[in-house]
């Protein structure tokens, strides 16, 4: 699950941006999978990185220099899952490249709103047709982003979503003072997923720094992003459930839902997991009063789960309204690089605990996948999920009754390395990449949320539904905006 | 639906409200800070060296509720052992000034002054308009949990609505970030007077963790002051409870 890739030495790779986009469009069309790529600006050359990850599960990483000037032909052409990747890589480096499909601004990074009322929405045309335009502001309690909703009657012929509302500048943060004290911004990242994103960070430093956590440690890890999982998809569950206004579901997971965030701060003194883990290992302690009072819970969600799973799927009201809606199938999950959970709930088996080591290797995840790909799908993937995580979380903490105590600060980080992070959050994966300079110092630092893949996969499952239908399709794939905009 | 199953999930349920919201003490809650009399060591700032948002000055210690993200690296780091965080969630202020805690602080100082005006219109109902400018989704999950089976604040009359028109009050939270300070100002701009502005959480307080961020801009917040500020990394629904409740002299 936290795979770590050594770039060797500071050297500068010789490969043009030509042979670079063979060689991956080779790899990609050999079954790898594309897992990030960006670009680096230096003075009037690019630095450019793709991490792939092979059917066998393992990253290699390619690396080659362009001309600032001169670009190269988007891989999106060829490769649509590129698509994302490519739009951040031309706002922030200016490269220019050729025949992106949809050579757009992903996030108005640097920029005020005002570039952003200029959006270049597609538009459909016809003399039947009508748009729709929702945000930045949304009515509820939510973050910001604007759709809009391109419609034919009551039919949605096309969504796009226009984000970077939330955009902080949480990279070029990254890079300011000494990042082995970053934690508590990394866990601010997309708040929801503070420990998946503090493990990714963690993970990533401590291979820079040569660093082994200790195995208690991990499975400690391990406990805190399982339960955040289990918190936030009852918080998705409870979302859906009231999209559709079955109140009894709504309630319900939304109190199971405060039993599993007052477990995580019991741990760890946050409803959200924060300060849970620390470069090195956790900051948690684990009594035997503890320990009993998190057994006591864990039993409570597995039995009352249980019985408003049957409510809520034995429900036809409930499960007519998910069935066939916003259905993303496998094959376009696939071609657009969708992950996570909504990738397994369109039947891709990608899941980055099932491929790692330490605790995931000791005490093996059942990774649930679904078939269907429509908002039923997505809702039964998360109670399913939450079944999994439960049975896991009680054997792990029978194994590991003893976490160690917090880690020292870790040492300087070795100078010259490149290193990537993969921990499978809640939502899907979430990379992190670290790079460090001849002296040591971090010289770039690239944050990846799942949601930045998945919000497409939002828009194109709503083609062809009705409008009303965005809500439960939204709240099924539940993505992150501030996790997208950074 | 199923009755039989319908009613198993109500027995389960059970009652799930915090009956007293004034009395709760949540377990584990890192909540309000105290800092011990006493005496720092010749030129020790090992508490502010730790602090990732500058929320402590050392010699005299005092620490700013509306910077501390509650992270308790400084508590671990400080030799002395002069600070310590309770569970208390009484950590609102209507006064910048308020939201430093000094060596010596009385337990139960009051930070929150209660509003004449507001609290006579507003005291039975009072309507919320949510906005997120550079929130994380944390301090939006815990708002929107006030509103939950558990915490209930429905039944004092508190309630989130959709549009700013319906609203006596705007809930901030984030950094306000570039991309975000017009819509925020449209917001405040759509609601009907009397009204007034909440900041909760360090980021929308202070800046807190994004303070120095290149695409935050907060020109908002030099025109309109809040009447209220909620700290904390996110503030506990109880934290937030407690501070209306208070505004509103209830």
């Amino acid at each position: 699950m936290t795979v770590v890739v050594r770039w060797p030495g500071s050297a500068l790779p010789p490969a043009t941006a030509e042979s670079w986009r063979a060689d991956v469009l080779a790899r990609l069309r050999g079954g790898a999978r594309l897992v990030t790529l960006f670009g680096r600006r230096l003075g009037d050359q690019v630095l450019l990185t793709a991490v792939l990850q092979h059917p066998d599960g393992a990253l290699h990483v390619a690396r080659a220099l362009a001309l600032a000037d001169t670009g190269y032909r988007a891989l999106t052409a060829e490769h649509a899952a590129a698509h994302c990747f490519e739009r951040e890589l031309v706002e922030q480096t200016g490269l220019p490249l050729t025949d992106h499909p949809w050579p757009k601004p992903l996030r108005y990074q640097d920029r005020d709103q005002a570039a952003m009322a200029d959006h270049p929405f597609w538009q459909l045309q016809g003399k039947e047709v009508h748009e729709v335009a929702v945000g930045p502001i949304h009515a509820g309690v939510i973050e910001p982003g604007s759709f809009r909703f391109s419609c034919l009657g009551e039919q949605v012929h096309h969504l796009e979503i226009q984000l970077g509302y939330q955009h902080r500048g949480v990279e070029a943060r990254l890079l300011a003072g000494d990042p082995r004290r970053h934690t508590p911004l990394v866990e601010t990242i997309a708040g929801d997923t503070s420990v998946a994103h503090a493990w990714a960070f963690g993970a990533a430093l401590e291979a820079l720094a040569d660093v082994a956590v200790p195995a208690a440690a991990v499975a400690a890890r391990g406990v805190a992003l399982e339960l955040e999982r289990i918190a936030m998809h009852l918080a998705g569950l409870s979302g859906l459930a009231t999209d559709i206004a079955f109140l009894q579901g709504a309630s319900s997971w939304g109190r199971l839902r405060t039993t599993a965030i007052n477990t995580s701060m019991r741990l760890c003194g946050s409803r959200f997991g924060r300060g849970a883990v620390r470069p090195g290992g956790v900051r948690m302690a684990l009594t035997a009063e503890l320990r009993a009072e998190v057994a006591a819970n864990l039993r409570l969600l597995q039995h009352d789960c249980a019985h408003v799973d049957d409510l809520f799927f034995g429900a036809r009201s409930a499960t007519h309204r998910l069935r066939g809606i916003g259905t993303l199938r496998p094959d376009v999950a696939a071609e657009i690089g969708v992950v996570g959970m909504a990738a397994r709930a369109s039947g891709l088996a990608l899941d980055a605990r099932t491929a790692a080591g330490g605790i995931w290797h000791e005490v093996p995840i059942a990774s649930v996948v679904h078939a269907d790909g429509d908002c039923l799908a997505r809702a039964r993937i998360r109670a399913d999920e939450i079944r999994a995580s439960l049975a896991w979380l009680s054997q792990v903490l029978e194994r590991h009754p003893e976490w160690p105590a917090p880690p020292p600060p870790l040492p300087s980080l070795a100078p010259g390395q490149f290193v990537v992070a993969i921990v499978e959050g809640w939502r899907g994966e979430v990379v992190h990449c670290l790079e460090t300079d001849e002296r040591g110092r971090l010289t770039h630092a690239k944050v990846q949320d799942p949601s930045l893949r998945n919000w497409l996969g939002l828009a194109v499952a709503m083609r062809g539904n009705e409008i009303s239908d965005f809500p439960i399709c939204n709240k099924s794939f539940d993505l992150s905006y501030c996790g997208h905009d950074l | 639906m199923n009755p039989w199953r319908s009613l198993r999930v109500r027995r389960d349920q059970g009652w799930q409200y915090i009956r007293d919201v004034r009395a709760a003490r949540p377990a584990g809650f890192v909540g309000l800070p105290q800092i011990a009399e006493g005496t720092c060591g010749a030129g020790c700032q090992a508490c502010a060296d730790v602090c990732p948002t500058q929320a402590i000055s050392p010699q005299p210690l005092q620490l700013d509720l509306g910077r501390c993200v509650f992270c308790t690296e400084c508590v671990a780091a400080c030799p002395e052992q002069r600070i310590r965080f309770t569970t208390d969630p009484r950590l609102a202020a209507t006064a910048p000034d308020e939201l430093q805690v000094r060596p010596g602080d009385a337990a139960d100082r009051t930070r929150v002054r209660a509003h004449a005006l507001f609290a006579r219109l507003f005291g039975r109902s009072l309507r919320l308009r949510q906005v997120s400018a550079g929130g994380c989704n944390a301090c939006e999950l815990e708002l929107n949990a006030t509103a939950n089976v558990n915490f209930d604040l429905q039944r004092f009359g508190i309630e989130w609505v959709a549009s700013p028109r319906h609203a006596d009050a705007l809930v901030l939270t984030g950094p306000i970030t570039a991309t975000m300070a017009d819509a925020v100002r449209s917001c405040w701009e759509a609601m009907p007077e009397p009204r007034f502005l909440v900041a909760v959480g360090a980021c929308a307080i202070s800046g807190g963790l994004y303070a120095e961020a290149r695409g935050v801009q907060r020109t908002f917040l030099a025109d309109v002051a809040p009447v209220l500020y909620v700290p904390g990394c996110p503030p506990h629904p109880l934290t937030f409870a407690h501070a209306i409740l208070d505004l509103l002299d209830r």
